[in-house]
């Protein structure tokens, strides 16, 4: 039986009156790739932030390997912070720092390593996404592709047993989304760990998804694996996946 | 009813607002008592935050020193009490202009550069990246530009003194024709090491104040660039007005008996 690595139990989050997620419980799977995917909005993002215990939620719980979060002192949320990362939409690369600084970040912060061994380290992340030339360019010197798997880099130099990604291939041309999920399945394989991916790009999720879950109306409506959701009979499932405008989906 | 609630939003408002203020004081000074400080990023503050900040507190020093023997020339002359100049001037100077002009300067200028660099790191989720990697946000952002404060506005403060006094000096001496020996003599007269010490002590107060309005401020940002904005405008705006409520405090604190 495939063990759990994190869980989201019956949780609900509300920002002031406008409630966005309501009976959402879902678990994800360890050493698999599990794709959300949803209406923008949905709060598929405020999934990863439950996960990574930066949003709080309203009601119900939400577990890293049995442990609740939700009630957990900062302290000891840090300690569980180092082995999840969680890789920005934008990157959220330090734009103070070179992208060599903003990897070694967080060994410079969490270990007593010194300085030759985390240049080492931090040139073999950057070399794992492609970018092993770019350890002293500043982030604002990079395309929007290169960012994303800077980010990436940042995400794995700790070699995090839990990557969350959130919306990796937005934005990006087809050939950079091709390079973005390959990197994403190859760094999973690589850190032996799991991830959580938040998309929109449907190719990009059936190349690496090994779990689809799917967001609607703050809950989980449909979860399994890629052929699992393509036979779904769920109509709202159909539209999203088909992007029919006729549905039950409201627009 | 509409009143009502108004004025129960507005206080819930404020007591947010300052306990927002002494909770991110508090975890600073917590890092700092553990002595968990960031070292380089301070001395960088420093530099970004004071030693930039010198030439504009120098200039505005400057004229204020001049412009208050100016006018107390001219009255003090007029009275035949030209010799009491310097002492107006580095009364003024030393116990409150020096102080307060600086701090609010560098509220302007480091006060706004706080809140505007934190709240694009918000509105860029760089904040977040920071929480979610296990990084303690006051630690890392908000103690190093409050320790350069508290070490660079004293600095600036007695350079901004002796700015004032010198600008001063030269204003009396070519408007009123008072020598630099009478002026000087004078200023000895009227001040002590006891108040440019409660004028650095105002100071502090002052650089906490900048820092951490700045740093909440920039903090708490919400939405895009006008959010960005606002903040900024909202710290320098709060931070002088506090600036200005404490010196008042601070004068009758330190200065009520003498």
């Amino acid at each position: 039986m495939a063990s759990i690595i994190a869980r989201l139990d019956d949780v609900e989050l509300n920002y002031g009156e406008r409630v966005i997620l309501k009976n959402c419980s879902l678990d994800i799977v360890e050493g698999k790739i599990t794709c959300i995917i949803g209406l923008s909005g949905a709060g598929k993002s405020t999934i990863l932030r439950l996960l990574d215990g930066l949003r709080k939620p309203t009601a119900g719980h939400v577990y890293i390997r049995d442990r609740d979060i939700c009630h957990m002192p900062e302290a000891e949320l840090n300690e569980i912070r180092r082995t999840i990362s969680l890789s920005f939409q934008f990157a959220a690369l330090l734009d103070s720092l070179t992208v060599g600084e903003n990897v070694a970040l967080p060994l410079r912060e969490h270990t007593h390593r010194t300085d030759p061994d985390i240049r080492k380290t931090v040139v073999d992340a950057l070399d794992s996404v492609g970018l092993a030339h770019t350890y002293d360019t500043m982030p604002s010197d990079l395309s929007g592709g290169m960012l994303k798997r800077a980010g990436f880099a940042r995400a794995i130099v700790t070699r995090p047993e839990l990557v969350l990604y959130d919306e990796p291939t937005t934005g990006l041309d087809p050939i950079v989304t091709h390079l973005i999920t390959d990197t994403i399945v190859r760094l999973r394989k690589m850190l032996n760990g799991t991830a959580v991916v938040i998309s929109h790009d449907m190719q990009s999720i059936y190349e690496m998804a090994d779990f689809v879950a799917m967001l609607f109306e703050g809950a989980i409506i449909a979860y399994g694996t890629v052929e699992e959701i393509k036979r779904s009979d769920n109509p709202i499932v159909q539209q999203f996946l088909t992007g029919s405008e006729v549905g039950p989906i409201p627009l | 009813m509409k009143v009502l609630d108004r004025f129960g939003r507005a206080t819930i408002g404020f007591f947010e607002y300052a306990g927002g203020i002494v909770v991110l004081a508090g975890e600073s000074a917590g890092f700092l008592g553990r002595l968990r400080i960031r070292f380089v990023e301070t001395i960088s503050q420093c530099y970004f935050l004071g030693v930039q900040s010198l030439s504009i507190v120098l200039l505005t020093s400057l004229f204020t020193g001049m412009v208050v023997s100016l006018e107390s020339a001219v009255q003090a002359v007029q009275y035949g009490v030209g010799s009491l100049v310097g002492g107006a001037v580095a009364y003024g100077a030393v116990r409150e202009l020096g102080p307060m002009l600086t701090a609010v300067v560098v509220a302007g200028r480091a006060g706004a550069a706080i809140a505007a660099e934190l709240g694009s790191m918000v509105v860029t989720e760089q904040i977040e990246a920071l929480t979610s990697m296990g990084l303690e946000v006051p630690r890392f952002l908000v103690l190093p530009r409050l320790l350069a404060l508290l070490v660079m506005l004293p600095l600036l403060t007695i350079f901004a003194d002796v700015i004032a006094i010198l600008g001063g000096m030269w204003i009396a001496q070519a408007y009123a024709h008072i020598s630099p020996d009478t002026f000087i003599s004078s200023a000895r007269q009227a001040i002590g090491f006891e108040d440019v010490v409660k004028g650095l002590i105002k100071s502090l107060v002052f650089a906490a104040i900048i820092a951490l309005v700045g740093a909440y401020q920039g903090l708490n940002t919400r939405g895009g660039a006008a959010g960005v904005g606002a903040a900024t405008t909202g710290a320098v705006v709060t931070s002088i007005i506090l600036i200005f409520i404490s010196n008042f405090v601070l004068s009758f604190l330190l200065f009520g008996s003498s």
